[in-house]
């Protein structure tokens, strides 16, 4: 392969890591912008989607009785039948965890939220741990729970661009037609509709929004509910891709997005997507020019430079100044 | 289980009623493993309960930087490491620096205070949550290169054999460990009276102001960039010699694996639960924490163990399994309950 060639592979793998990481740190800088509040616990709501997606996966295996041909009828309905429930269970178990644990604290002093967020965070990791020690085929009868888990093969993974040297599989081409179309709906949301006027108000001064008739906590709950949803399409994406399910999956993943989010700029959506994009393609050249074992230094070098010569973000902040 | 609730219950009668101070309460009450080493030794109690004093030292650290400043610090980890590896890189045989091992504790001082100084220059002026990123990850570059440097730090081996403090040729470490806790009791002693001094002299004060009002401290004439490298600084240095005792005490300094965000992260709940900016608090938070994680649990797991209950079969039947659970939930009680700190709510005051 030509070094132009290693380049561009690089570029590929890079921009749809990056998609992946772009969807989490959205549900980041979405929960920040409106709240104020580092959500700890989202890395690891992305970790139990996966893990629902394993099971889902296990479930239709067990009920087809051998395993599913990447490519198959069954293969595409097994993934029609995740990207709705699983974003459908992180978004509801998001909103959950907001209703619970954060409301009581709206008024609380700026460190209790997110402490609440770390204990969140740790509940979740212990329910990933005991989800991969059920007694079930697909988790081995309960042994080795804190093993990481193989999520089975369900896309064909020839090279669209055959007799190439660039490998495109079907699994990058499905991170962009999943995650550029969301992306699109989205800012269509956001920009177009009430309820996305109502969490732009929301997050630029709550207590004026609360005047205009907005109702706060429906607003932040439908934020919270959001956010897990895209934490749940990426999890589904991300366990089709890597093939792998571990209980301590959340944390890396979690502060990569959380990291894209600071670098374009937090409680900013776009900022959020081109910091995944950052970061992804950071780390795919990384692991190509630099080594493996640097890359992640490498990528929060970047950040705090970032951040030294420009301190809001990428494209600016958009949360609450005090004056 | 009856003789926490039983405490608790002592305590809070004892901080609201008799007005007792919890510093003096909680120091007195750490003299007793000590009499209990001296009386009944062989228990190795004093051995187990030394991660929670090391703790201590750790949390008044972050304590000085977010509980006294408002500083978010999420990399006390890296911190930590940098005092163990100065410590080891000077002291281990394999080099030739060998130094004596009380001036490798000062040079880990040292060494932790240039580190939160070299950082703490470009960086504090960024909004709190973005500080919080950047020491975030600050304590993972840390961990990374002292994994990748492996000629200067011997990767995850960690550095070892590392000699213990030692006074009158009395070695502070597991052949003298009632001596050992005691000495440990002693710095932490020394540093809580000087941490109240500092509380309450001007740089305390404008680490308070700035912590309540950045704007308005300003404002009133208070050098925010300056106060705040103050704090960031002695954090650093209070939690690379937490480090660096770590290492001496153990006689090595484990594998870079243990610096890890985790690590940063029991830190700050330990600073959060007791209280933020409250020493006595400080303390009660390390015990209560490392407490439950390194003694509790692996005692009950020993326990289990040894009346044969346990089994690796049911993932729910390993008690070390339910750590994280208990924590989290502890920490949402916790601040539905008690949102600014276990040492207020238990004197019933709602000052800061």
């Amino acid at each position: 392969m030509s070094d132009l060639e290693v380049l561009t592979q690089q570029l590929i793998i890079g921009l749809s890591n990056g998609m992946i990481i772009a969807l989490i740190a959205l549900g980041y800088t979405m929960v920040f912008g409106i709240v104020e509040l580092i959500n700890f616990a989202h890395g690891d709501l992305f970790m139990l989607g996966c893990f629902l997606a394993l099971s889902i996966v296990g479930g239709v295996t067990g009920a087809l009785g051998e395993a599913i041909l990447p490519g198959s009828a069954v293969s595409i309905l097994s993934i029609a039948l995740m990207f709705i429930v699983v974003p459908f269970f992180c978004g509801a178990l998001n909103w959950c965890v907001d209703r619970y644990a954060y409301r009581a604290l709206r008024n609380a002093p700026k460190l209790a939220p997110l402490v609440s967020a770390l204990g969140v965070s740790f509940v979740f990791i212990n329910l990933g741990l005991f989800w991969g020690g059920l007694p079930f085929k697909v988790f081995g009868y309960g042994n080795a729970a804190a093993a990481p888990k193989d999520f089975p093969n369900l896309l064909p993974s020839q090279n669209l661009l055959a007799n190439t040297p660039i490998f495109i599989t079907w699994r990058e081409v499905l991170v962009f037609l999943i995650t550029i179309p969301l992306l699109v709906a989205l800012n269509y949301l956001i920009k177009k509709t009430r309820l996305g006027c109502a969490m732009r108000a929301t997050a630029q001064n709550k207590d004026a929004a609360r005047l205009m008739g907005i109702n706060i906590e429906s607003v932040i709950g439908t934020t919270f509910i959001i956010g897990g949803a895209l934490a749940g399409v990426a999890s589904v994406v991300y366990a089709l891709t890597y093939n792998t399910v571990f209980f301590q999956m959340g944390f890396r993943v979690g502060v990569d997005a959380f990291t894209a989010a600071v670098l374009g700029g937090i409680g900013n959506l776009p900022g959020a997507c081109l910091g995944g994009l950052v970061v992804g393609l950071l780390r795919a050249l990384s692991d190509q020019y630099i080594a493996t074992q640097w890359t992640n230094s490498v990528v929060f070098a970047v950040l705090i430079l970032i951040l030294i010569f420009k301190p809001s973000g990428l494209l600016g902040a958009r949360v609450r100044e005090k004056v | 289980m009856k003789g926490s609730i039983f405490s608790t219950i002592f305590l809070s009668v004892l901080f609201s009623r008799a007005k007792a101070s919890p510093l003096a309460v909680l120091l007195i009450i750490s003299l007793l493993p000590l009499l209990f080493e001296l009386i009944f030794p062989g228990h190795g109690i004093c051995e187990r309960l030394r991660p929670i004093l090391i703790f201590a030292i750790l949390g008044l650290g972050l304590n000085i930087v977010t509980g006294n400043c408002g500083l978010l610090n999420l990399g006390v980890a890296g911190f930590m490491a940098i005092g163990a590896y100065t410590f080891g890189i000077l002291t281990v045989p394999i080099f030739p620096f060998q130094i004596n091992a009380w001036l490798g504790l000062l040079a880990s001082l040292i060494a932790g205070a240039a580190a939160g100084f070299v950082l703490g220059l470009p960086t504090l002026r960024l909004r709190g949550d973005y500080l919080a990123v950047v020491t975030l990850g600050f304590g993972e570059i840390i961990q990374d290169v002292i994994r990748n440097l492996d000629t200067i730090t011997k990767g995850s081996q960690g550095l070892n054999p590392l000699p213990a403090l030692s006074i009158l040729g009395v070695e502070l470490n597991n052949s003298h460990p009632s001596l050992s806790y005691f000495s440990l009791l002693i710095i932490i002693f020394i540093i809580v009276l000087l941490l109240r001094n500092l509380n309450k002299s001007p740089v305390g004060r404008a680490w308070s102001a700035v912590r309540d009002d950045e704007l308005a401290a300003g404002n009133m004439g208070v050098p925010v960039m300056r106060t705040k490298l103050y704090a960031f600084t002695s954090g650093a240095a209070l939690s690379s010699l937490a480090g660096a005792l770590w290492a001496s005490a153990l006689g090595s300094t484990g594998e870079p694996g243990n610096f890890d965000f985790q690590l940063s992260v029991t830190a700050l709940c330990i600073v959060i639960v007791g209280g933020l900016g409250n020493l006595a608090g400080v303390l009660l938070g390390a015990a209560v924490i490392v407490g439950f994680n390194s003694v509790f649990l692996v005692e009950l797991s020993q326990f289990l163990n040894s009346a044969g209950l346990s089994g690796t079969q049911n993932v729910l039947a390993t008690p070390a399994n339910w750590k994280f659970l208990v924590l989290g939930l502890v920490l949402i009680l916790m601040m539905r309950l008690a949102p600014r700190g276990l040492i207020p709510a238990l004197k019933g005051s709602s000052s800061k």
